[in-house]
């Protein structure tokens, strides 16, 4: 591989941007496909199934045997509310691979000491989220229970396509913040794509057990595609 | 936390820039319970220093003699470890899997 294709390489992935590199294995020839570049290529049907699946391998038979590196951004959590909750979820999070950053305007809860190791920004939602730059490749929970802070995140999250959606509250809460957002004009099939009450349902007692909850569900919809997580149901 | 994929592509782009030899080594392909998924990373370097991992371990040694001839040579290789396979066994797959793996130069 050229060291010039590698770099580029390197740079999409630094850059949160999904790419494939195509390697003919008769020939050893090499090509870097971006994620929004897919459609231009000969490939395109496998290189759009192996980027949804998030997988490399190889396809194509004989002579014409392609392998497939699959480069995905590797997933993030972010979440709004830096409160009891998140205190057992960061720490589990981030041991199952995720980066996690926490965003929480209210400066008492917003701090290091209650979050060690992890990243906190004592921010409002609509001041932070911009310059994380929301993707697919992102979860975001939200567990204030206040709207004003959890609701622009929300809006922000299904904007940006985030694999995973979801907020704290019972089902009364949700059904009135589902109210307030649709009048913000977004569409029921947008709003559907929230999980809401938050968590698997593991009759989940305390802190701890809910962050169980949260990042069961976060893990199931980025590692399951969704009809499989449908026929499940 | 554990070390990323990330970490074994900005080291090869690393080490080639100081004008290291430097090889690639892929998991293409898998069969039964092999430890490290397909697309996994294992990078060498011309003094036999690695990162990554492309079977958790077993196989590492062989692919980084490997590595160190197409570093040499230029040509890329594919080398299969599996069960069936007296050399796999030796060099330690004994976890009942087989793995192909593609091993490249960066040039």
């Amino acid at each position: 591989m050229d060291l010039s294709l590698l770099s580029a390489l390197n740079a999409e992935r630094a850059a949160r941007h999904a790419a494939v590199l195509v390697t003919h294995l008769g020939s050893n020839a090499q090509r870097l496909v971006k994620a929004a570049d897919t459609a231009r290529d000969p490939l395109a049907r496998e290189l759009d199934a192996a980027l949804a699946a998030g997988k490399s391998g190889v396809v194509g038979e004989g002579a014409d045997r392609v392998f497939l590196t699959v480069h995905v951004p590797p997933a993030r959590m972010v979440v709004v509310g830096a409160v009891h909750i998140s205190q057992a979820l960061a720490p589990m999070a981030r041991g199952a691979g995720f980066d996690v950053t926490i965003i929480d305007p209210r400066t008492a809860f917003a701090t290091p000491e209650r979050f060690p190791q992890t990243t906190v920004i004592a921010q409002w939602p609509d001041t932070a989220l911009p310059a994380l730059g929301l993707d697919p490749f992102t979860a975001l929970v939200a567990l204030t229970h206040d709207p004003k802070i959890d609701e622009p995140a929300l809006e922000a999250a299904l904007a940006a396509g985030c694999f995973y959606v979801g907020a704290l509250g019972s089902r009364r809460t949700h059904a009135k913040r589902i109210e307030r957002l649709a009048a913000r004009g977004l569409s029921p099939a947008l709003l559907e794509r929230i999980h809401a009450p938050i968590g698997l349902d593991i009759g989940a007692a305390n802190p701890p057990e809910i962050a169980v909850a949260i990042l069961a569900q976060v893990i199931g919809a980025l590692r399951k595609p969704a009809p499989a997580r449908e026929a499940a149901a | 936390m554990l070390a990323r994929e990330d970490d074994v592509l900005e080291a090869a782009a690393r080490w080639r820039a100081e004008g290291k030899g430097v090889a690639l080594a892929t998991v293409l392909e898998t069969w039964g319970s092999a430890p490290r998924p397909v697309g996994s990373h294992l990078v060498i370097d011309d003094a036999g220093r690695f990162l990554g991992s492309v079977s958790g371990g077993c196989v590492e040694g062989a692919v980084v003699t490997e590595a160190l001839d197409v570093i040499g040579s230029g040509t890329p290789r594919t080398l299969e470890f599996g069960v069936a396979d007296e050399t796999a066994w030796r060099v330690g797959l004994s976890c009942g899997g087989a793995i192909r793996v593609y091993v490249e130069r960066i040039d």
